[in-house]
């Protein structure tokens, strides 16, 4: 069993709304130095695969086809045993 | 002639469509379930607005596989009219008909307000009978309608008229007060190349009738019924 954690970000180009207002708000608690937010998408997909690059090949195409949008994000992930 | 309005679980406004095509209109009309394969009888088809699967992961990102969908495709390519509304047309986005995706409102916030779009392209099957630079009061509804495109497909939506509607102030300006979601160069709806297919955030189906505060939004469903019967 693979476990695959998976992060699906906006694209850098993308304004970010959330982000912002987060960065707002962590600058009003005291925190001064954070200089930028960006907000983002976390999953866990647990599968069922013969090896590491298989799971990587399948995790891929998940995220091609339905995890994030081409025209608005970007995704990375790691694929670790477990 | 005959309108479908298509039903994903979550969509909302299948019944105000509806509504206004048989009881204001009179036309012919169904309900189309998003199991349907089979859209051979219809002439125009509605992706109404709502919360298809309840908008998890991206709106209209599950809905788009829906089986009903690839039927639509086909529908589309044949040259069928698709007229996708707030949901609908964030679902036709994710199922790549139309170009782009719409995002998070600017603000944030979920917006239940008039607004006005000036009528930009008014050679489309959907705004045949409006006036070039016309202004409707169209009511939107919805928290993730920031229009966003690359930068080069942006330039081809402007350059060949296929920017239809625009917020705009009631005098017809495109202002930034004006826009309420912080869409690209204002824009509340797009057609695809060819014409067929419309997106749009702003609900036409909810200004239909004086009663409501406009029936602005009823020269859209007029513009579709004068297409099709000048096509019969």
């Amino acid at each position: 069993m693979f476990l695959a954690r998976i992060y699906v970000t906006l694209k850098p180009a993308v304004n970010d709304p959330q982000g912002l207002t987060i960065r707002g708000g962590l600058q009003t608690l005291g925190f001064t130095s954070v200089a930028s937010v960006r907000a983002g998408k976390y999953l866990e997909v647990r599968l069922e695969e013969r090896d590491q690059a298989a799971a990587e090949a399948r995790v891929r195409e998940m995220c091609q086809k339905l995890l994030s949008n081409p025209v608005i994000e970007d995704y990375r992930f790691e694929v670790v045993e477990g | 002639m005959r309108f479908g309005v298509v039903v994903f679980p979550g969509t909302w406004s299948d019944g105000d469509c509806h509504y206004v095509l048989s009881q204001v209109l009179g036309q012919p009309v169904d309900y189309v379930w998003h199991k349907e394969r089979d859209l051979s009888r219809y002439d125009c088809l509605i992706l109404p607005g709502g919360f298809s699967y309840g908008d998890y992961l991206r709106c209209g990102a599950i809905a788009r596989f829906s089986p009903v969908m690839a039927a639509v495709a086909q529908f589309a390519a044949r040259g069928g009219l698709v007229w996708g509304i707030c949901n609908g047309f964030q679902i036709l986005c994710e199922a790549g008909l139309l170009p782009g995706a719409l995002l998070r409102n600017n603000h944030l916030q979920f917006r239940c307000q008039q607004t006005h779009l000036r009528v930009e392209n008014a050679h489309t099957p959907y705004t045949r009978l409006c006036r070039p630079g016309q202004v409707l009061a169209i009511p939107i509804s919805h928290g993730e309608g920031r229009y966003y495109t690359d930068a080069a497909t942006l330039r081809e939506l402007e350059e060949t008229g296929r920017v239809v509607f625009r917020y705009t102030t009631p005098q017809g300006e495109a202002t930034a007060e004006a826009n309420p979601n912080g869409a690209t160069n204002n824009i509340a709806g797009i057609v695809n190349r060819e014409g067929n297919v419309l997106g749009m955030m702003p609900h036409p189906e909810r200004a239909a009738e004086a009663l409501l505060g406009s029936s602005d939004g009823r020269v859209l469903f007029e513009s579709v019924m004068a297409q099709l019967a000048a096509r019969v």
